[in-house]
């Protein structure tokens, strides 16, 4: 294979991708170049293409009515990605996938199983998860290949040096299933990057050697990453290692599906209940109609960035089109004011909380259908303070008490949604309040740019970066991994038997290692798929591999989607119970890789690779 | 006995179109003399009465030239309408342009109009600004003095007392727009660039 050309980084989001690339430089005295963005072609409508630097990450099944959805490279395609999949979205929701990436990090659905859209009727055919994450790679890759490579095979994007992002929340399996697709779209040289890191990186790159004046050692970065769809947090320290400055990644969030959606959608609902109001109170009545929703949620997501945006507006005005083609006379009207925005917005998903504040959970109906796990509770700066107490000991303590939260130091805020001055103070406040509890210095933010693009720039800067040239983050898995064994008890009606948690995967296992498991014989018998309890904990930090954890505090500990061995029977009798032991890696690209190996091979080098995530739980 | 009058070119009648809008619904004074005589000039209206029939034989006559454009077109390569209906389709997909002018406005009250102008305003200049790059020709601002060492009459129009030679000096009343850069969707082959907007119906 000829060594890659460019280096590229792709934001495959929740809501919207994105792909950066800088070419590679031939040697170090060339100076470091700035990634750019690829502008994506993609169908914006019926027949009409248009090259734009996000591509909605929405997919949407045509029907026979719809005719070819035509591409410049595909004149026959059946299925739509992008902006006008999203267009679809509203008009013929049943034929839409949205939001494929939360569903690939959902433990207890299948997510090789064609399962999406949920819900759709018998004449759309479904695709899973993987492969809904699969064409948005694969439209990328045929779009570079349009746009940049133009039939050069050496320049085609699946002979680059490809850097693709993932949320920190992602567990293994999430990891794998990622990568999965990305291999099926023909991507070949693949790293993965957690994308509040990526954040990190953009901000390093946009800073050039200046940054070392902003972040010194003993300096904390909190990254509060809000987009669209998702809320993703991380910490990363600056810390002196003999004289030098490493960064390290020291804590991650949880999966939290909380986003930008969910702060239109709601101030959507709130202007429609005042023209309700208002034309109940002239006597009319009011039903807004399909068409007039869609407008209502343009306009109240303008009215949301004007009013969050410089704080000079008092009052945005909304105003949606009539029914059909009619435009005037049906036009409905209405004023949203600063408060209202403030109150809704600002205080419902940013409330001022004391560092105590936790997100409210309540206990999911036992028949709910089977959907995505949305956040519970809408506060995000209830989310972070539950993150900074959860790993207020990740760092060593420099003092006699224990600190009750990770303080941050400085602050880097991404995604969309932050993009909002009023939002970055209010989250700035709230932390500085915390801070201020425990009688410590309030945390300064870093000044990020073009926050919707910052990941897809700082994944192909960590591309660079991987190259030798600039500083790396340093981390290794943010989780630490364990296999449940089941104790041999007498069998209890009613009662569970007791789980004992082994590590397999200690916690911050750096990529390109792996390690043995000792002290865990396992039976596994021949020619049958042997299932095993798989659990996560991204506060465990000190287990190291082959410990044994009979007793866990709750929430410390959770259990993740099973793992499968299956082991083939050539050499062996079908039946036959043979010990293994297992052997953890991180591969370079940055997924876990759980290995069988037997004790008594029966040729050299014997081993068998133990799937993740194999199917649902349910 | 009626002049016979060439049918505008497209891009001239959309631009004329949108200048118009926007002086009507702005300009109180300007929209009333559009308005009044046709109203309240009977002697003038009885005229045109007469010559109706022309008139349609006039409107057929359009019609043909389309068709006869149309059957040209595989000769001529791709039409030129093509890029003119795109705008047209973004500016209706975006800020609903087409049914907006397309409706009888007369009966509703300013108000309503306004309202609607605001979709309109808020679409079509998203779409606008997306796909058109527009800068001012004259970088002084409006009202300033200016001396025109030579006029380039693509960019400067000079009103008032037209005379003399240059250089001349005057007052910018307008600092006029050029398109720096235009970047219009790319229609798919076997696209139907005529229909401006879809048909819905809900199932």
């Amino acid at each position: 294979m000829s060594s890659p050309r460019y280096v590229v980084g792709i934001d495959l989001g929740t809501t919207h991708c994105a792909l950066a690339y800088a070419p590679i430089p031939a040697d170090e005295a060339e100076p470091l170049p700035t990634p750019s963005i690829l502008a994506i072609p993609q169908l914006v409508a019926q027949g009409t293409i248009e090259a734009r630097e996000l591509l909605p990450s929405f997919f949407y099944i045509a029907h026979e009515s719809d005719g070819p959805q035509a591409l410049p490279w595909d004149p026959q395609r059946t299925y739509v990605v992008g902006e006008h999949a999203r267009a679809r979205g509203v008009d013929a929701p049943a034929r839409v996938i949205a939001s494929a990436k939360s569903w690939l990090c959902h433990p207890s659905v299948d997510r090789r199983s064609a399962i999406l859209p949920p819900g759709a009727p018998e004449d759309v055919e479904r695709i899973s998860p993987v492969e809904a994450s699969w064409r948005y790679l694969e439209h990328l890759v045929e779009a570079w290949d349009h746009v940049v490579a133009k039939g050069d095979p050496e320049l085609a994007l699946t002979k680059q040096s490809v850097v693709l992002t993932v949320p920190a929340s992602f567990d293994a399996s999430a990891r794998e299933l990622t990568t999965e697709a990305a291999y099926a779209a023909g991507l070949q040289d693949l790293t993965l990057l957690e994308e509040p890191q990526a954040a990190f990186y953009a901000w390093l790159a946009a800073k050039g050697d200046a940054w070392r004046k902003e972040v010194t050692a003993g300096d904390v970065v909190l990254v509060v990453d809000v987009g669209g769809g998702t809320s993703d947090f991380s910490v990363i320290a600056a810390v002196d290692k003999g004289g030098e400055l490493v960064l390290e990644r020291v804590a991650v969030g949880d999966h939290i599906l909380l986003g930008g959606d969910n702060m239109d959608m709601l101030l959507a609902h709130i202007v429609e209940q005042k023209m309700v109001a208002e034309a109940e109170a002239a006597g009319r009545s009011l039903e807004l109609d399909r068409w007039q929703r869609i407008s209502l949620q343009h306009a109240a997501r303008g009215a949301k960035e004007k009013l969050l945006g410089d704080g000079t507006a008092n009052s945005a005005q909304i105003a949606i089109a009539g029914k059909g083609s009619k435009l005037v006379g049906g036009t409905l009207r209405t004023e949203i004011t600063r408060e209202e925005v403030q109150q809704a917005i600002v205080d419902g998903f940013f409330p001022l909380v004391d560092a105590a504040a936790r997100p409210a959970t309540r206990a999911r109906a036992a028949l709910t259908q089977l959907g995505l796990p949305y956040a519970q509770d809408p506060a995000v700066t209830k989310h972070l303070a539950a993150l900074l107490a959860r790993h207020a000991e990740a760092l060593p303590s420099s003092g006699t008490t224990s600190p009750k939260m990770l303080r941050p130091t400085r602050i880097l805020f991404n995604g969309g949604v932050m993009k909002s001055p009023l939002l970055r103070e209010r989250v700035a406040r709230c932390i500085d309040g915390w801070l201020g509890e425990e009688n410590v210095e309030g945390a300064r933010v870093l000044e990020g740019a073009d926050l919707d693009l910052a990941v897809a720039r700082g994944a192909a800067a960590y591309g660079l970066a991987r190259r030798g040239r600039g500083i790396r983050i340093r981390g290794g898995t943010a989780r630490a991994y364990y296999v449940g064994i089941e104790g041999a008890v007498p069998a209890v009606p009613g009662m569970e038997p007791p789980v004992t948690a082994l590590c397999v995967a200690p916690f911050g296992m750096e990529e390109g290692t792996s390690t043995d498991v000792a002290g865990g014989e396992l039976g596994v018998i021949v020619g049958e798929p042997a299932i095993f309890r798989f659990f996560g904990s991204s506060v465990r930090r000190k287990d190291p591999v082959g410990a044994a954890i009979e007793r866990w505090k709750k929430d410390e500990i959770e259990e993740l989607a099973p793992i499968e061995v299956d082991l083939p029977a050539e050499g062996r009798a079908k039946g036959d119970v043979v010990p293994v032991t297992l052997r953890s890696s991180v591969t370079e690209v940055g997924t876990l890789l759980l290995e069988a190996v037997p004790l008594q091979p029966k040729k050299p080098d014997e081993r068998w690779k133990v799937e993740l995530s194999v199917r649902g739980n349910e | 006995m009626v002049p016979p009058v060439a049918p505008l070119p497209f891009f001239t009648r959309l631009w004329f179109a949108w200048v118009v809008f926007f002086k009507v619904l702005f300009d109180g004074l300007f929209a009333a003399k559009l308005y009044t005589p046709q109203l309240e000039a009977p002697g003038e209206a009885d005229k045109p009465k007469l010559p109706e029939k022309p008139a349609e034989v006039v409107v057929e006559k359009v019609v043909e030239r389309v068709v006869e454009k149309v059957v040209e077109k595989p000769v001529a390569g791709p039409p030129p309408t093509d890029a003119a209906l795109q705008l047209l389709a973004l500016l209706q997909r975006e800020g609903r342009f087409v049914d907006f002018l397309e409706e009888e406005i007369a009966s509703f009250s300013d108000a309503d109009i306004g309202a609607a102008a605001r979709v309109v305003h808020t679409g079509c200049r998203k779409a606008l600004r997306e796909h058109v790059k527009l800068e001012p020709v004259r970088a002084e601002e409006e009202g300033a003095k200016v001396t025109l060492p030579e006029v380039n009459p693509n960019e400067v129009k000079l009103t008032g007392n037209v005379q003399g030679k240059g250089p001349h000096t005057g007052v910018l009343r307008h600092r006029g727009w050029r398109a720096a850069s235009i970047s219009l969707p790319t229609a798919v082959a076997g696209h139907d660039a005529r229909i401006v907007a879809q048909a819905e119906v809900e199932l």
